[in-house]
């Protein structure tokens, strides 16, 4: 079990600048969420409080009961795992092996799991032939790719990815998305925080939605994306399929589609019901 | 007329035998939005650092082929020389801009060329305006957000009034109200003022609307070339797995089923009109 929760929190950067306006939130345990909104609306500094990467001003979080203010972020750490949106942040290590085996040594794990661990990691996210490479010598994807094994070694229950998709490909992403659902449907608790819509649109997670510091709007990606007046308060622009059932609701059809198959499905059964 | 003409364009950078390029020809016109996309490492930035002179003349190795960039040979002209009319505008506009205020930092290629003091002011305003801008003149970029940072990016690279601006993922690091506001200025920098953007970029969903031409990549290689529409409708495009848009993926899927629409619709508008045209007839 892992909970994470964030009571009336408040954040201010030693620069002065407000990033969380009191929060409140509920990360319940195997729960996938996507938190979006614009451009400086709090959401990094939002999960950089779920591990203690940062702490709260004012207000609480909770991780499992605990107040992330009683333990280290060392310990933090091993239940929640942070992904940061640039790799070059995260990696230092010589090899790709040894990143990904350096904080199985910290949290203490003996040799023959680490080796066993890092050998799962790799090829999980398809790096196995990178082992004994620089991180520094791979792409971006495959940086970020890197970055994710090194936190998934160790097993974390929850894991926060920042900004996954920027700079990946479109089979990527998907492949991306792929894992990203198999991971939570295996019952890790998945949070990410996203610009794409369209990535969004094809996961249907729960979206918490921010804006200038504070929580807007909570709830399915399906009916949070395809409100049009919530959509332009927090800078999001609704997914293509959305914008294209936005415009043919007068003729009965249904407005809260975001994905391509949910769309042909609706059509097809609509034209064929109406020939009846 | 062209603006860009690569003959048979092969390169590796130095100290690597696999080539980036391999044998890339292309045209592109004068005043032509272009999209340039294809699967990570496929050589379109690499292609974007030929066309203002980066490669060769800052990473080295050798260019094979020709390369004719608003009429100059860039292998015969500086760096220096293509910037006046090459303009490149990044990912991450924060590794772009430097200066203290908006206006100092649009100004700061103007006052490298030694520009007059009342001239610089005057295009200083144009670019500003351009993008929408002139009420952060004063402000400090690090404290703009990251839409209002990248259309500075935009501006600086503007005011130098070049033939021909590439965008590499200009709009990644953007929220989606922030990137669509960035795909609106560069397409009014395109229509009203006839600059040829090349824009490279995987979420076609958001661009396709504003190109005329898409160019796919792959291992170095150019392997469409062509109409937006038909590059979406053909089976290479699709094999790739580059991001074609969703309106695109519905059409298809429609077909499939027996619903044919009287075009490829290739955004949400042009999707919405055919549906209602199919919905009415029913």
């Amino acid at each position: 079990m892992a909970t994470i929760e964030a009571k009336d929190i408040h954040f201010t950067y030693p620069t002065g600048v407000e990033a969380l306006e009191g929060v409140s939130l509920t990360v319940k345990d195997g729960e996938f969420v996507a938190i979006m909104g614009q451009n400086g609306a709090g959401k990094t500094t939002l999960v950089k409080n779920f591990n203690g990467l940062l702490r709260p001003n004012k207000g609480e979080v909770l991780v499992d009961g605990i107040s992330t203010r009683d333990v280290s972020v060392a310990k933090l750490a091993r239940t929640v795992g942070f992904v940061f949106q640039n790799p070059d942040h995260q990696l230092f290590s010589e090899t790709v092996e040894e990143e990904i085996a350096f904080a199985l040594r910290n949290f203490g794990f003996d040799e023959a799991t680490i080796e066993k661990r890092v050998r799962w990691a790799l090829n999980l996210l398809d790096l196995t032939e990178y082992r004994k490479t620089s991180p520094f010598m791979l792409s971006g994807g495959e940086r970020k790719r890197v970055a994710l094994a090194s936190v998934l070694a160790w097993d974390p229950k929850v894991v926060i990815l920042d900004e996954p998709t920027i700079g990946q490909d479109h089979r990527q992403k998907e492949n991306l998305r792929q894992f990203i659902v198999q991971l939570n449907e295996q019952g890790k608790t998945v949070v990410i925080v996203t610009h794409d819509v369209e990535f969004v649109a094809e996961c249907n997670p729960r979206v918490v939605l921010m804006r200038e510091g504070k929580i807007v709007a909570d709830g399915v990606a399906k009916r949070i994306l395809t409100d049009t007046t919530l959509a332009l308060e927090a800078s999001i622009v609704p997914p293509q399929i959305a914008q294209i059932f936005g415009g043919l609701t007068f003729l009965g059809l249904p407005s809260d589609v975001i994905d391509v198959s949910e769309a042909k499905r609706v059509l097809v059964e609509h034209l064929r019901g109406s020939r009846r | 007329m062209s603006v860009i003409e690569t003959q048979s364009l092969t390169y590796a950078y130095p100290g690597t035998r696999k080539q980036s390029l391999r044998d890339v020809t292309l045209t592109i016109e004068r005043g032509e939005f272009a999209i340039l996309t294809g699967p990570s490492g496929c050589g379109k930035t690499t292609l974007c650092r030929c066309f203002n002179g980066l490669i060769p003349h800052f990473y080295a190795g050798e260019l094979k082929g020709n390369l004719k960039v608003a009429d100059l040979s860039v292998n015969e002209h500086t760096i220096g020389e293509m910037a006046k009319r090459v303009g490149l505008v990044f990912q991450n506009p924060e590794n772009q801009l430097f200066a203290l205020s908006v206006e100092k930092d649009v100004a700061f290629g103007l006052e490298n060329l030694g520009m007059p003091r009342e001239q610089m002011q005057e295009r200083v305003d144009w670019a500003l305006e351009m993008t929408g801008i002139e009420d952060l003149r004063e402000r400090a970029p690090h404290e703009l957000s990251g839409g209002q940072q990248q259309r500075v990016a935009i501006a600086s690279v503007l005011a130098m009034q070049p033939e021909i601006i590439v965008f590499d993922e200009p709009t990644s690091f953007l929220d989606p109200l922030g990137a669509q506001k960035i795909f609106e200025v560069i397409s009014h920098l395109n229509k009203k003022l006839g600059i040829t953007v090349i824009l490279v970029e995987h979420r076609l969903d958001l661009a396709a609307r504003y190109a005329g031409h898409v160019i796919i990549m792959d291992e170095g290689k150019i392997v469409l070339d062509g109409e937006p529409r038909d590059i979406f409708n053909s089976e290479q495009a699709w094999l790739l797995g580059v991001g074609i848009p969703k309106a695109v993926r519905l059409w298809r899927l429609l077909e499939e089923n027996g619903v044919v629409l009287k075009g490829i619709p290739i955004n949400s508008d042009e999707a919405v009109q055919y549906l209602k045209e199919v919905l009415w007839r029913r």
